[in-house]
C-alpha cells in the first residue's frame, strides 16, 4: 500500500482570479492585472510562475510580473504567440481566468542582500525581471547598486515605456537601453544587448548578474559575465521549457535529470554548466 | 513472510468468488486473444491466464488511465471549476514482478513530492495478486535488472508448481481476501523447495541480458553522452512514440480541454504523451529542446538508466521488452544500447 498521503485535491485546481485592468504594452504583447476571487494574496517571490487557465482553451506558464510588495492584485505580462496566450488577449476587465501557483524557485533574493544586483533583460524577459527590478526599489535599502540594461529588436518593441522611462530617471539606479536595430526617430543605443557592458562598470566579485531573454542571448551574454570576472555562481538565469503541470509530474520541462518547473525556472550558471541541452 | 497452498481448482473458485461475491468494484486478470495478453475486466474465472509472457500494456492504466478527466468546469459569465478524482476499488490478478517493480516507480514519480490526488485515489483501492513470470518473452531481460522476482509491492504472489500454486501473503489485505474467499493450506518446505526451483529455471529461459551490471548502467551513460551509438541507433526511428506508449515505467502526459457541444461546460483532461514525438519538448517560440531523433532516443536511454534511478532510486527499466516487441524499426531496447554503450566504451 502506498503511502497514507492526503493528496490536495487541488494540485490541477486552479482558483479563479477576475481581471482588474488590461493594457497593451507593443504589438503583440499585454498587461493583465488580476485578483483572486478568494481574497488571498498570490503570495509569491519574484521569478517564480503561474499556470493561467482559460477553461475550455487550456492552460499556459506565465511568470508573475509584479512584485510581492504590490499587494491586493498581481500582474502577468503576456505575448499572444498561441491558443491560451491569443485567447487571453480577447478578455476584457471583468473576464474569469483559472489560476494554479506560484510554482518555481524564483530569483534568490536572499543572497542578493547588500549586494549589487545587474539586471540583463532581453524582449520579453523584461517580464519576469520586471518583478525583481521593483521588488528591489521597494526595498532599496536591503541591496547593493542596481543596474539594469534592456535590449530589444525594434524601438516599438519596447515593453513598459513609461517604467523604462521611470528607471532612466531615478538616481538610486542606473538603466541603460539598446534595440538591434531602428531608423532615424530612435536615438538611443543601437547594438545588440552586450554592446551596453563597456558603458557600465562594477565589482564582479560583489555583483550578481540576472538574466533573462531568448536562449540565443544566454550564450553571449553568460560569455560577457564570465569575461568580466563575475563568478559562475552568482550569474543568475531564468529558463523557458515547455510546461504542461507546473508540479513535476507530466515530463515536459525535463532537462536531463533536472525538472523545471520544480528545481527551476531560476538556476545558476555553475549550475546549467553540469546539464547538457540546457543553454 | 507467510507462504499458503491453493491448489488449480481452488484458485477458479478463488477467483469466482471474488467476482461473485463483488470483493471489488472492478476484479481484472489477464486475458488472452489471438496469442496476445491484455489486462481486462474478469466475468469469469475462466478468463483468466496466468502462464503468459507479457501484456500489450502494463497494469499501469489503471492508476495512470491513458485518459483521465482532472477537472470539469462551466462557462459563462461566471464560470465555476470543481476537481474530479474518482477511483472504484478494484483487484488486479496475474502482474509479473517486472510490472510490480514499475509499479513501486510509479508511486515514488506521483507521491514522493506533490502527490497526485487522480493517482493516490486510485492506487489505494488496489489490491494487487501478482504471479511469477516462468515464460518470459524473447525480449525481456529482468534477471539483468534484479526485477524478474519480488518480495514485496504485492498483496499476494501466486507461483506455478504444477498442480497448485505457492501463495506468498504480502500484506494483511492480502491475508484477509485468502481467508474469506478462498480455501488453501500450509506450504510445505518441499512445495516452497519447488517454487524455488520453478523460479530457477525461468531465470535461465530468458534470451537477452545486459553485459554488464546493472548498477553499472547509470556511470556509464554519464561517460557516453558524445557516444556515436545514440544516432546510429536512432537512424530508423519513425518517431512514433510506441516504445513509451506500452512501457511501465512511463509516467509522463500532456493536458487538455474540451468543451460540450452546448458550450456551457467542459472538461480538462490528461492523456499519455511520449518524449519520443517531434513535439514534446517545443515551447511557444518555435524553440525545439530535443528536435531531432537523436536527442529523443538519447532522452529516453537517459530516462531509462539513469534519471529515474538517481531520482526515485528505483529502476527506471524494469526489462520487460515491451518497448522491443513493439518497436517497428527493432532499436527501442535499452539492454541492446547499454550493452553496445559498454562495447564501445
Ligand atoms: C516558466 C515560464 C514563464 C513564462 N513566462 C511568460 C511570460 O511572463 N509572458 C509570456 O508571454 N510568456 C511566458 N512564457 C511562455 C508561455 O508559457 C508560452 O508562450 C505559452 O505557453 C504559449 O501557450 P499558448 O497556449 O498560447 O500556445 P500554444 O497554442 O501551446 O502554442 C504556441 C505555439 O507553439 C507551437 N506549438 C505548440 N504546440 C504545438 C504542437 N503540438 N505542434 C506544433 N507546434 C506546437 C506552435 O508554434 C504554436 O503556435 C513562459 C514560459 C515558462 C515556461
Ligand atoms: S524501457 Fe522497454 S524494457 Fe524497459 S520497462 Fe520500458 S518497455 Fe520495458
Ligand atoms: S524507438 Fe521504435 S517505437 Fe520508439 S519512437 Fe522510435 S521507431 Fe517508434
Ligand atoms: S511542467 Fe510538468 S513536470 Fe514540469
Amino acid at each position: 500500500m502506498v503511502t497514507q498521503l492526503t493528496p490536495k485535491a487541488s494540485l490541477y485546481l486552479p482558483r479563479l482570479a477576475e481581471l482588474t485592468r488590461v493594457e497593451p504594452l507593443a504589438q503583440k504583447e499585454k498587461v493583465f492585472e488580476f485578483r483572486l476571487s478568494d481574497g488571498k494574496e498570490l503570495g509569491h517571490k519574484p521569478g517564480q510562475f503561474v499556470e493561467i487557465s482559460l477553461f475550455g482553451i487550456g492552460e499556459a506558464p506565465i511568470s508573475i510580473s509584479s512584485s510581492p510588495t504590490k499587494k491586493g492584485s498581481f500582474e502577468l505580462a503576456i505575448r499572444a504567440t498561441g491558443n491560451v496566450t491569443n485567447a487571453l488577449h480577447k478578455l476584457d476587465k471583468g473576464a474569469t481566468v483559472g489560476i494554479r501557483g506560484p510554482f518555481g524557485n524564483g530569483f534568490p533574493i536572499d543572497k542578493f542582500k547588500n549586494k549589487d544586483v545587474l539586471i540583463v533583460a532581453g524582449g520579453i524577459g523584461l517580464f519576469p525581471l520586471r518583478s525583481l527590478i521593483n521588488y528591489i526599489r521597494d526595498n532599496r535599502a536591503d541591496f547593493g547598486n542596481l543596474t539594469v540594461l534592456f535590449g530589444c529588436r525594434a524601438p516599438v518593441e519596447r515593453l513598459f515605456c513609461n517604467e523604462l522611462c521611470t528607471w532612466g530617471e531615478y538616481t538610486d539606479m542606473e538603466f541603460l537601453e539598446t534595440v538591434d536595430t531602428c531608423d532615424e526617430s530612435w536615438t538611443g543605443n543601437v547594438g545588440v544587448i552586450t554592446t551596453l557592458f563597456p558603458k557600465i562598470t562594477f565589482d564582479p566579485s560583489n555583483t550578481y548578474a540576472v538574466v533573462v531573454g531568448p536562449p540565443i542571448m544566454y550564450r553571449f551574454v553568460i560569455a560577457e559575465c564570465v569575461k568580466k570576472g563575475i563568478p559562475e555562481d552568482q550569474i543568475i538565469l531564468s529558463l523557458e521549457r515547455r510546461m504542461k503541470c507546473g508540479v513535476g509530474k507530466c515530463g515536459h520541462c525535463q532537462i536531463n535529470n533536472v525538472y523545471v518547473c520544480q528545481e527551476g525556472p531560476v538556476f545558476t550558471y555553475a549550475e546549467l554548466k553540469k546539464l547538457k541541452e540546457a543553454v | 513472510m507467510q507462504n499458503k497452498i491453493i491448489s488449480k481448482q481452488d484458485l477458479v473458485s478463488f477467483v469466482n468468488n471474488l467476482i461473485k461475491e463483488k470483493a471489488a468494484e472492478e476484479i481484472v486478470g489477464v486475458k488472452a486473444s489471438d496469442g496476445k495478453y491484455a489486462f481486462g475486466e474478469l466475468a469469469n474465472a475462466s478468463e483468466l491466464c496466468l502462464d503468459y509472457d507479457v501484456t500489450l500494456l502494463p497494469p499501469k492504466k489503471y492508476f495512470l488511465p491513458q485518459k483521465e478527466t482532472v477537472l470539469k468546469f462551466k462557462l459563462g459569465a461566471k464560470p465555476s471549476v470543481e476537481p474530479v478524482a474518482d477511483a472504484k476499488s478494484i483487484i488486479i490478478i496475474g502482474v509479473h514482478p517486472y510490472d510490480i517493480k514499475a509499479i513501486e516507480l510509479c508511486d515514488a514519480v506521483y507521491t514522493s513530492t506533490n502527490p497526485d490526488p487522480n493517482y493516490l485515489l486510485k492506487r489505494n483501492k488496489a489490491t494487487i495478486i501478482g504471479v511469477d513470470c516462468l515464460n518470459p518473452n524473447p525480449k525481456a531481460f529482468c534477471p539483468s535488472l534484479g526485477t524478474a522476482i519480488v518480495e514485496s509491492g504485492f498483496d499476494l504472489m501466486l507461483t506455478d508448481i504444477g498442480d497448485s500454486y505457492v501463495v506468498a501473503v504480502g500484506t494483511g489485505n492480502g491475508d484477509k481476501l485468502l481467508n474469506k474467499y478462498a480455501k488453501t493450506k500450509a506450504a510445505t518446505d518441499s512445495e516452497l523447495a519447488q517454487r524455488d526451483n520453478q523460479r530457477r529455471q525461468a531465470l535461465g529461459k530468458y534470451k537477452v541480458s545486459l553485459n554488464m551490471p546493472s548498477s553499472e548502467v547509470p556511470g556509464l551513460l554519464e561517460a557516453s553522452w558524445d557516444s556515436p551509438v545514440f544516432k546510429e541507433k536512432s537512424e530508423t526511428c519513425l518517431s512514433c512514440g510506441s516504445c513509451v506508449m506500452v512501457c511501465p515505467t512511463c509516467v509522463c502526459f500532456d493536458v487538455q480541454d474540451d468543451i460540450a457541444l452546448t458550450l456551457d461546460k467542459g472538461e480538462r483532461y490528461r492523456q499519455w504523451d511520449a518524449c519520443m514525438l517531434v513535439d514534446f519538448a517545443k515551447v511557444a517560440t518555435g524553440e525545439n529542446f530535443r528536435d531531432d531523433k537523436e536527442k529523443r532516443f538519447r532522452h529516453r536511454m537517459y530516462r531509462k538508466g539513469m534519471y529515474l534511478i538517481t531520482r526515485y532510486e528505483k529502476p527506471g527499466c524494469v526489462g520487460c521488452g515491451r518497448c522491443a516487441l513493439a518497436c517497428l524499426a527493432q532499436i527501442a531496447s535499452p539492454a541492446e544500447t547499454f550493452n553496445l554503450l559498454k562495447e564501445a566504451s
